[in-house]
């Protein structure tokens, strides 16, 4: 660990962690390669393709841009976080059902962007159109399964959140 | 790529975050980081400094006050895009905001990071020039304001001074005569665009006055059409067209000819919403 | 052979009680990625794991004169720094050629480059560090001195007397030349009514997989095993090549691939960087990985279809077709890639054009031509995108020529549905297609009549939409036609091996991959239903060379067809064996029991008789139990190849509807349909996903994707925001129906489905913007992609 390496501590999953890590590392990086959270992915390290998508105080945001010196004191919730809580579990269930998912290497994002969605919706009280899921989702790059099944799932989540 | 070794510091006060600019001259200021990680990234910048102003306070408000809307350099796009004040006084930037990249993209960039970065082919720099805004600097002289016209010097370039940070940026607040308008053309949503036209006047009875019309993507940096604006005062938007004076360079989404002449069809639609009654 | 809708066909000796063959079953193992506890290649961490960063050539083509890294040695972190030079003690070069391919030449390439680098972007040297960020730190202080050559970068002029050769060994820049001239093509475009000439370009492009390629190599010096955690689709292919470029026996290399995040053709190739770590490893003697980051994935991840296609189609005024000709020029990277060549890419492209139709009259010429770009090889589909847009565009162009309806045309020509089995012009052997039937689907899908009188009545408002097609023929299961008779030691056979465990749960071991197509469930389907088990109670192995049979892994959409069927009859198998058991427990004849659901039954009556559970615990702590003599066998391998055919043709016809911008030249894809004949459909919604990814991948080859090469080789948009991907949003719903015609050269009858989507959508994609565009007197677009600047110069407004 070089001359620069600082201390941070912030809450992943409910759990805190303490670290002692470079400033250039960044926020995917440090979950994947120190935590050995390898659930959130790198596509492609410049902010475009969505994979390392995950939560920091609530928003979801490019793991690949944020820093982890920059987290300190932040809630971070990854993959494994939304999962083992629950709070993904219709879509989970959705995508596998609909196949939503083939390699599984873009879901990870995918489905905290679309939770994101969701959860503006809820509180909105609206159901998004299959044009807005496709916006909302534009910004995350599926080569494996053309976005239709994805937006299958998530349309079928929000109708059944709406109680529809 | 992983970026080159830099230290960090994360000041609490705008004076301790000069006063740093000033003693390393190659540091980079950290706000949003949805540009400048990525060049880091990319290692197409290796400061040895990265100075995260994140933690200084009083820079995230959005206040009307004066005639004018001011808003903090660390604003969130998102944070902007939910503001009830911007939709009713900078209409303009509500309607840049949503496409500037995608919700993760947008909840961490901030406004003054967009201004400062001056990318050529981005939203905000165009929509604060067509709305005659200015900047607020801080610097080791203290607060300084710099007008929209004056900022935006050339590629990525600002009137910023090395040691200055960009604290807050102001726009006329919109009444009711306000007419905006804005269109971008981009392949893929959330994209940079090819083209865009960030638009604002004021209607005068049936005609319209002040008209600012702002194009992006077709230069080094946002440019009004200026003979444009002046036929459009005039209600012929086929003049406007006829005399718009752009010349854009080839990149690799479209050539020069093809950006010019979007952006002839760019200002036929937005001068279509201009004209139309109502903001 | 029946159309049908979105319903599962039903088998008919294959019958078997709670089948899951045609069911649209959720994949088994989605839990684990819908979790984010996948285990992708680039999860993976081994105790003294070092970084491998490479210094990369940044030009075109250059001597490289010397390499100082003293500098790099010395700093934080470095392990060591290896040039070619050095590599080339541990690792043979090799070259990328196939006998069947005439002629076809190219020159040894190694891990590293030694003494020249050949594209920008080629390893030139190796920086192992403790961290991939301590890697490319020192990869910084690495200096290289380049003495720039002249790069090769038009195929146009690659052939000319006056260009450089980049490879005086080979005497010229051919690396393949392939001709065909069948029937009478002059007599034929003299005697037709109307003739079309065009010339179609391709943009060259690439695959970015969202998972960039990724390994990890350990070797063990204890062992003398090398392990290879890779992420491939031909795990045993890549055994062979690391052992006999390594100098080792393929009994020292194991090959582990788990999960893999996309591959699409692009990871089922040999790459200089990852050869080059497996290498470092038996250097270094420990756990070496790369992980490729984007940026240099634009430069080194194989890119393809880089083609400039002069065609030409002869029409009567009947709709008759008479003649179809083609010149294929292709600029490939400066190597022929190993071990499946660059010359395949060309070689479909002669062989498919015209595929669909009747013609008897076709001449082709192809030439592969090397250059100082990034490496070409097979991705997607490969070739059929390229074959299928020039036949396709053709047809539509000729059809607007006689004013005749573009699917009238083609039910004049193509090949009658009974007329079967017979060949193409170029020689092609098709056991049973259904291109009619199809046709005839897609039209009442798509609601064809109503979607003309749409575009009728909105030109009439100056909308401008467009309706295109494409018929097409997709090569699937291929058999050793494809690369074993060329010598390449590539595999076109697979094996399955399934086992009862001491619960009565089965294990099926498999020589295809997983790569998200979902070829762990099809094999735990087709063993579920042979075998008679629930799916649940099936467990998938795939993905290590010691521990399935040996196979040919994943490609040319085989996994299902060959893999499954393999399966199938293990599964089969391991009931007769599991049988033979319970008759000798029951004291009755296995040939009136049955397996159903977990349970031995009676044939005849259902009655059940013994849990699976049962008959294990017995066979494995109590075989004391059993009639002397009898020996349970509670294991079954079977293998499995297709000899009837050369390849299991499959067809379809896809549907493009979209609108035109005629103020921006921006394209809005309304609507997109694909009627596909893969034979049983083994699991409905996997291949309906299959089709609607695949016809994105070629929705971005004809609106958005191109590699850009400046006139020096430079990649100019090697990044994610310059390089454009198709997104959500801009994308359309896809609607799927099928026709069913199974192969007879497997009991399950399955065909391969994963590239049919991606060979027909640029054609349809092309043909529908110029069907838009034809009123208003453009010039046809025939240059992919088909960007806004593109179709506005076309339209005279740029």
């Amino acid at each position: 660990m070089s001359d620069h390496a600082l201390d941070v501590s912030m809450t992943i999953n409910g759990e805190r962690v303490a670290e002692r890590v470079e400033p250039r590392k960044t926020l995917v990086d440090f979950l994947r390669d120190d935590l050995g959270l390898t659930g959130s992915h790198v596509g492609c390290e410049h902010g475009v393709c969505g994979a390392c998508t995950m939560r920091v105080d609530g928003a979801i945001v490019r793991g690949c841009l944020m820093l982890a010196v920059q987290c300190e004191g932040a809630q971070v919730e990854t993959i494994e976080g939304l999962s083992d809580s629950g709070e993904i579990a219709d879509l989970q269930a959705a995508f596998e059902a609909r196949n939503a998912l083939q390699c599984g290497y873009c879901t990870p994002g995918m489905i905290a962007a679309a939770q994101d969605l969701l959860k503006r919706a809820e509180e909105t009280k609206s159901v998004p159109s299959r044009d807005d899921i496709r916006e909302h989702l534009s910004g995350n790059y599926c080569r494996c399964t053309g976005y239709h099944a994805i937006v299958d799932a998530v349309e079928a989540v929000a109708l059944a959140r709406a109680g529809k | 790529m992983k970026p080159a070794p830099f230290a960090y510091k994360k000041p609490r006060s705008l004076e301790e975050a000069v006063a740093l600019l000033g003693e390393h001259k190659d540091a980079r200021l950290l706000a949003g980081g949805q540009s400048l990680i990525a060049t880091l990234n990319m290692r197409l910048s290796a400061p040895s400094l990265l100075i995260d102003i994140n933690g200084i306070g009083g820079l995230d408000g959005i206040n009307h006050s004066g005639g004018k809307l001011e808003i903090g350099a660390l604003v969130r796009h998102a944070q902007a895009e939910r503001s009830a004040a911007v939709a009713q006084y900078a209409p303009l930037i509500a309607r840049a905001l949503p496409h500037i990249g995608h919700p993760a993209i947008r909840n961490r960039g901030t406004l003054g990071g967009s201004i400062a970065f001056a990318d050529p082919a981005a939203e905000l720099p165009a929509c604060l020039m067509a709305l005659d805004g200015e900047v607020e600097a801080g610097g080791p002289k203290g607060k300084r304001t710099i007008g929209a016209q004056d900022f935006f010097k050339g590629l990525f370039e600002t009137a910023l001074a090395p040691q200055e940070l960009l604290t807050a940026i102001r726009v006329p607040a919109a009444g009711k005569d306000r007419r905006t308008g804005f269109a971008e053309l981009a392949r893929r949503h959330g994209d940079y665009a090819i083209v865009g036209l960030a638009a604002s006047a004021r209607a005068d009875g049936k005609n319209l006055a002040d008209v600012r019309l702002c194009f992006f993507g077709v230069g080094a940096t946002a440019v009004r059409a200026r003979k444009s604006e002046a036929a459009l005062a005039g209600g012929d938007i086929d003049a406007a067209i006829a005399v718009l004076d752009l010349e854009p360079q080839d990149d690799v989404q479209a050539s020069g000819a093809v950006k010019k002449y979007l952006a002839g069809v760019l200002l036929r639609r937005v001068a279509r919403q201009l004209l139309e009654a109502g903001a | 052979m029946k159309i049908t809708p979105d319903s599962p066909p039903t088998l008919t000796a294959l019958d078997r009680p709670n089948s899951y063959i045609g069911r649209s079953v959720p994949r088994p193992n989605l839990h684990r990625l819908t979790q984010g506890r996948g285990l992708y290649v680039s999860d993976v961490a081994l105790p003294r794991m070092a970084h491998v960063a490479f210094v990369r050539s940044p030009h075109a083509h250059a001597r490289i004169k010397s390499i100082a890294a003293d500098a790099a040695k010395n700093s934080p972190g470095v392990i060591a720094v290896v040039t070619g030079a050095e590599l080339a003690k541990v690792m043979t070069p090799w070259v990328g050629v196939l006998t069947h391919l005439k002629g076809l030449k190219s020159a040894p390439q190694s891990p590293i480059a030694v003494n020249v680098a050949c594209w920008q972007g080629e390893a030139v040297c190796a920086v192992v560090a403790r961290s991939r960020a301590q890697a490319e730190d020192a990869c910084e202080l690495v200096e290289v001195s380049y003495e720039e050559l002249p790069a090769v970068t038009d195929p146009e002029t690659a052939l000319d007397p006056k260009t450089p050769v980049i490879h005086a060994s080979l005497g010229d820049n051919l690396c393949f030349e392939r001709k065909l001239d069948v029937g009478s093509v002059d007599k034929a475009f003299a005697e037709s009514d109307a003739v079309v000439e065009t010339t179609f370009m391709f943009g060259r492009h690439t695959g970015v997989t969202t998972e960039p390629r990724a390994v990890v190599a350990d070797w063990n010096e204890g062992e003398r095993r090398m392990t290879v955690y890779h992420a491939t689709q031909a795990p045993h292919m890549m055994q062979d090549l690391f052992a006999k470029h390594l100098s080792l026996a393929a009994d020292q290399v194991r090959v582990l691939t788990k999960d893999v995040g996309g591959s699409f053709g692009i990871k089922v190739h040999t790459y200089a960087d990852e050869m080059a770590t497996v290498a470092l490893s038996k250097l270094l003697r420990r756990p070496v990985k790369f992980v490729a980051d984007r940026i240099e994935s634009f430069v080194t991840d194989i890119h393809a279809r880089d083609h400039r296609v002069k065609a030409k189609i002869g029409v009567k005024k009947d709709g008759t077709i008479t003649a179809f000709e083609i010149d294929d020029l292709t600029g490939i990277g400066p190597y022929s890639v190993y071990p499946r060549t660059s010359g395949i890419e060309a070689n479909q492209v002669v062989i498919l054009t015209g595929g669909p139709y009747t013609c008897a009259n076709y001449r082709a010429q192809a030439r592969v031509v090397f250059t100082n770009k990034n490496v070409m090889c097979q991705y997607r589909a490969v070739g059929h995108p390229i074959a299928v847009a020039v036949t396709e565009g053709l047809v539509e162009l000729a059809a607007a020529k006689i004013g005749m309806d573009p699917l009238e045309l083609r039910r004049r020509n193509l090949i009658a549905d009974d007329a079967y089995p017979c060949a193409s012009a170029a020689g092609l052997k098709f056991e049973q297609l259904s291109h009619h039937e199809a046709l005839a689907h897609l039209d009442a899908m798509m609601n064809y009549a109503g979607l003309r009188a749409e575009q009728k009545k909105l030109r009439g408002q100056g909308i401008y939409r467009g309706i295109g097609f494409a018929s097409f023929i997709e090569v699937t299961n291929p058999s050793a036609a494809f690369y074993g008779v060329g010598g390449a030691r590539i595999s076109s056979q697979d094996g399955a091996t399934v086992k009862l465990d001491s619960q009565g749960a089965v294990t099926v071991h498999s020589g295809v991959t997983e790569q998200g197509q979902g070829a762990e469930s099809v094999l735990a389907q087709c063993v579920a239903t042979s075998f008679g088990v629930s799916m649940d109670k099936v467990r998938v192995i795939t993905g290590d060379t010691d521990n399935t049979p040996y196979g040919g892994g994943t490609w040319a959409s085989r996994a299902a067809g060959i893999g499954g069927e393999a399966a199938w009859q293990a599964g089969k198998a391991l009931r007769g064996n599991v049988l033979a058991v319970a008759g000798a427990m029951l004291q009755a004849k296995p040939e009136d029991l049955d397996i159903r659901n977990g349970v031995v039954v009676d044939k005849a009556t259902d009655t059940e008789r013994l849990s699976l559970e049962e008959l294990a615990r017995v066979a494995y702590f109590r075989p004391d139990t059993l009639a002397p003599g009898f020996q349970a066998e509670l294991m079954a391998t079977r293998h499995y190849v297709p000899r009837a055919w050369p390849f299991a043709f499959t067809n379809g016809i896809q549907a493009s509807y979209l609108e035109v911008d005629t103020d921006t030249g921006f394209v809005k894809l309304l609507k997109h349909w694909c009627i596909e004949d893969c034979g049983t459909i083994i699991n409905p919604q996997l291949v309906d996903e299959q089709i609607r990814g695949g016809v994105v991948q070629g929705i971005g080859a004809a609106l958005f994707e191109q590699c850009l090469y400046d006139e020096r080789g430079q990649m100019l948009n090697g990044n994610m925001a310059d390089y454009l991907v198709p997104m959500a949003a801009e994308m359309p719903d896809i609607t799927c129906g099928h026709v069913v015609s199974p192969t007879a050269d497997s009991e399950l009858g399955a065909k391969g489905a994963g590239e049919a989507g991606t060979a027909g959508a640029p054609a349809c994609i092309m043909n529908a913007i110029n069907d838009a565009l034809r009123p208003l007197g453009a010039h046809p677009l025939t240059d992919m992609p088909f960007t806004p600047g593109k179709i506005l110069r076309a339209l005279g407004k740029v």
